[in-house]
């Protein structure tokens, strides 16, 4: 049996990271994400590594850009005012075709709001979130293991489609400790012909986002964008199911809103309820079509996040009755409660 | 006095700008009366006899639209 | 026999530019291409353009090329370099991207004596979007967004790079040239020669402003723009070196 360790969330994506192979780490100080930059800032000299701590969130995306463009595998992460920063960077990543990993450890908005774990950034992450046409992967692990397992598999995303990957935590994921099994490279590779190397034996190249000449480049570039999203669509959507067969209700929740959707199942099940629960681990591309069809003989479909209300706009645009669509949610950092899920749940009754 | 060289101007790069003309230390640069294709006057040579082949003309070309031959 | 002297360099694109008549971006980006011919490091240059006129720099020089967000250009040379160490990176940046809003990674580039080179080029106006006022505007200068001319009192008087820039430890090389005439050009050539050198022989961070002329948005032509640098922009920003390492050492 391997190892168990126990670890931070923070500290287990940076190993992580390394482990798939990350050489280069670009970030700015923001709570409650601090132990990342911290712990690259030790790991990363050790491992041949460079760590750069920058003098902004808009300085660090653009070394990111830099160093993804250099052919690097190459990470950063802040948390939600410092992702708004971010947006930038990760636009013109998008748009040039650059890899790279970018960590959003959620805390409470708007503005500065508080340090305390949120899920308040979904409609930024699932929606592009800077200007243009464009999409990212979007990760959403719920335990250590997890965020640990995901992060080697978004650097793979990420190379594979040449695309932004943001694994979408939050504060108290990324501060919970909880023992894991240090995951395995994945053994992939990707070249990367289009790196920026200098024009040796071979015609000059350049990476850019912008297109002004022919004609139409400009939507031909988005054209081919949007055909990379559409396969990532068909090919990329993780989610899981817990119990949902023969649920009357099911529950939908990522991240730390799921472990405690998850609490309140197993409660209910004791109670004789019978409810389930759909995890996504993708929330872009999002599980919309297991959602409809595991969604369509339930009863009730509950939605439980800790924001306003975000994820749920994609529960109901897969549902079809949206009339049996509910929501609970807290706000601000504040945790959504098993006795309130639960209370919700009867009242379908 | 026998010219030491010569401009050689591609008058379809050139933009008109003068800059050649206005930095010629023997003032034998002049616009032309015709137009290049982007419908832009250009310098051309008017005293064959007394370049000196220093490029200055070159020297000053934002759009490197003149070489020099040295005689 | 006849012999061709200032041939066109093998490192400049023969792609035309887009710059107006008269616009000093053409003979620095034909400086640069000669220096690069001459160092014999064309194949290992990586050039990082910035928003502004110069925003396609890439394609005018045969070498790899890689874009940045505005005023970001030296963040993203920073993290190029980190990766492609053995690789010449040059961030090419206009008033506006280097002083304005890139002033901070401007700065912070050279605090840690990234081992970059900066070319900056400064005409004392945005171009691109058509004539506003930058960071290095000259006082009383009438620009579409100062259009009483620059009232210090106001916004502050002209930045000047190459002076912020010498108050750090880290840089190695500083210089301030312009493209204003003949002996002006080959100093900038020299300068830049020098700056790509430093870089070379991998001694850290190397910066060099530019005047240069921007006839479109000054509204003079060409030749009276040259004269323009030479009467108003010199006296306000001296041409000199201000710091070389390699020449100390």
């Amino acid at each position: 049996m391997e190892e168990k360790i126990l670890m931070k969330g923070n500290d287990a994506m940076a190993e992580a990271a390394i482990i798939a192979g990350c050489s280069h780490y670009f970030g700015y100080p923001i709570t409650p994400q601090n132990e990342v930059p911290a712990y690259f800032a030790k790991r990363l000299p050790q491992v041949g590594g460079t760590f750069l701590q920058a003098e902004s969130e808009l300085a660090a995306i653009s070394m990111v850009m830099g160093a993804s463009a250099g052919g690097a595998r190459v990470m950063t992460s802040t948390s939600s005012p410092g992702m708004s920063l971010k947006q930038e960077g990760i636009s013109y990543m998008a748009g040039a075709k650059l890899p790279c990993v970018i960590a959003n450890i959620m805390r409470g908005g708007p503005g500065l709001g508080g340090i305390a774990g949120s899920q308040a950034d979904y409609f930024q992450a699932t929606r592009g979130g800077g200007n243009g046409d464009y999409q990212t992967i979007v990760l959403a692990p719920g335990n250590v293991q997890e965020l640990a397992d995901l992060t080697i598999l978004a650097f793979d995303l990420a190379d594979k489609y040449r695309i932004p990957v943001i694994i979408l935590g939050d504060g108290y994921l990324g501060q919970m400790s909880e023992p894991l099994v240090l995951p395995k490279p994945s053994g992939k590779t990707f070249e990367k012909p289009w790196a920026i190397t200098g024009a040796k034996d071979r015609d000059p190249q350049f990476i850019a986002s912008m297109r002004l000449t022919p004609e139409n480049a400009l939507e031909q570039l988005n054209l081919e964008l949007q055909e990379t999203y559409r396969v990532i669509r068909e090919n990329e959507v993780i989610t899981e199911c817990y119990q949902c067969d023969d649920a009357d209700t099911v529950l939908v929740a990522y991240g730390t809103a799921a472990r405690i959707a998850n609490k309140a199942v197993i409660k209910l099940r004791e109670q004789g309820i019978n409810a389930g629960l759909l995890r996504p681990k993708t929330l872009w591309p999002f599980p919309s079509e297991i959602l409809r069809k595991i969604t369509n003989d339930k009863k009730k479909v509950l939605t439980v996040e800790m924001s306003a209300g975000q994820m749920h706009e994609d529960v109901l645009l897969a549902c079809d009755d949206k009339n049996k669509v509910d929501f609970y949610g807290r706000l601000g950092g504040a945790l959504p409660k098993v006795d309130e899920i639960i209370e919700r749940v009867k009242s379908y009754e | 006095m026998a010219a030491k060289g010569e401009p050689l101007i591609n008058s379809e790069r050139c933009k008109g700008c003068g800059l050649c003309i206005a930095n010629c230390p023997k003032n034998i640069l002049e616009m032309s009366k015709e137009f290049n294709s982007d419908g832009v006057t250009f310098p051309t040579l008017n005293d064959e006899e007394t370049c000196t082949a220093c490029t200055f003309c070159a020297t000053m070309c934002p759009e490197n639209a003149i070489q020099i031959r040295r005689f | 026999m006849s012999k061709m002297t200032y041939a066109f360099p093998q490192s400049l694109s023969e792609t035309r530019t887009h710059y107006c008549a008269g616009c000093g971006h053409g003979i620095v980006h034909k400086l640069i291409a000669q220096v690069l011919d001459e160092l014999n490091i064309r194949e290992k240059t990586l050039l990082v353009a910035p928003v502004g006129c110069s925003v396609l720099a890439y394609k005018y020089l045969n070498v790899d090329g890689l874009e940045a967000a505005h005023g970001r250009a030296p963040a993203v040379a920073t993290g190029l370099k980190r990766v492609q160490k053995d690789k010449i990176v040059l961030s090419y940046q206009g008033d506006g991207d280097l002083l304005a809003i890139g002033a901070g990674e401007t700065i912070h580039a050279a605090n840690r004596g990234e081992d970059i080179t900066v070319i900056f080029l400064n005409n004392a106006i945005y171009g691109m979007t058509g004539g506003q006022m930058a960071p290095t505007t000259m006082e009383g200068q009438k620009t579409l967004t100062s259009p009483q001319g620059r009232d210090i009192a106001d916004v502050g008087s002209a930045m000047r790079a190459c002076e912020l820039i010498d108050t750090l430890e880290a840089p190695y090389y500083i210089e301030r040239c312009s493209v204003h005439d003949v002996k002006n050009v080959n100093r900038t050539k020299n300068a830049i020669k020098r700056a790509i050198k430093y870089q070379v022989e991998g001694r850290g961070y190397s910066f060099v402003e530019i005047l240069s002329m921007c006839p479109t948005n000054w509204g003079l032509d060409p030749v009276k723009s040259a004269k323009w640098i030479e009467e108003d922009m010199v006296p306000y920003y001296p041409l000199k070196k201000f710091r070389d390492k390699g020449e100390e050492a």
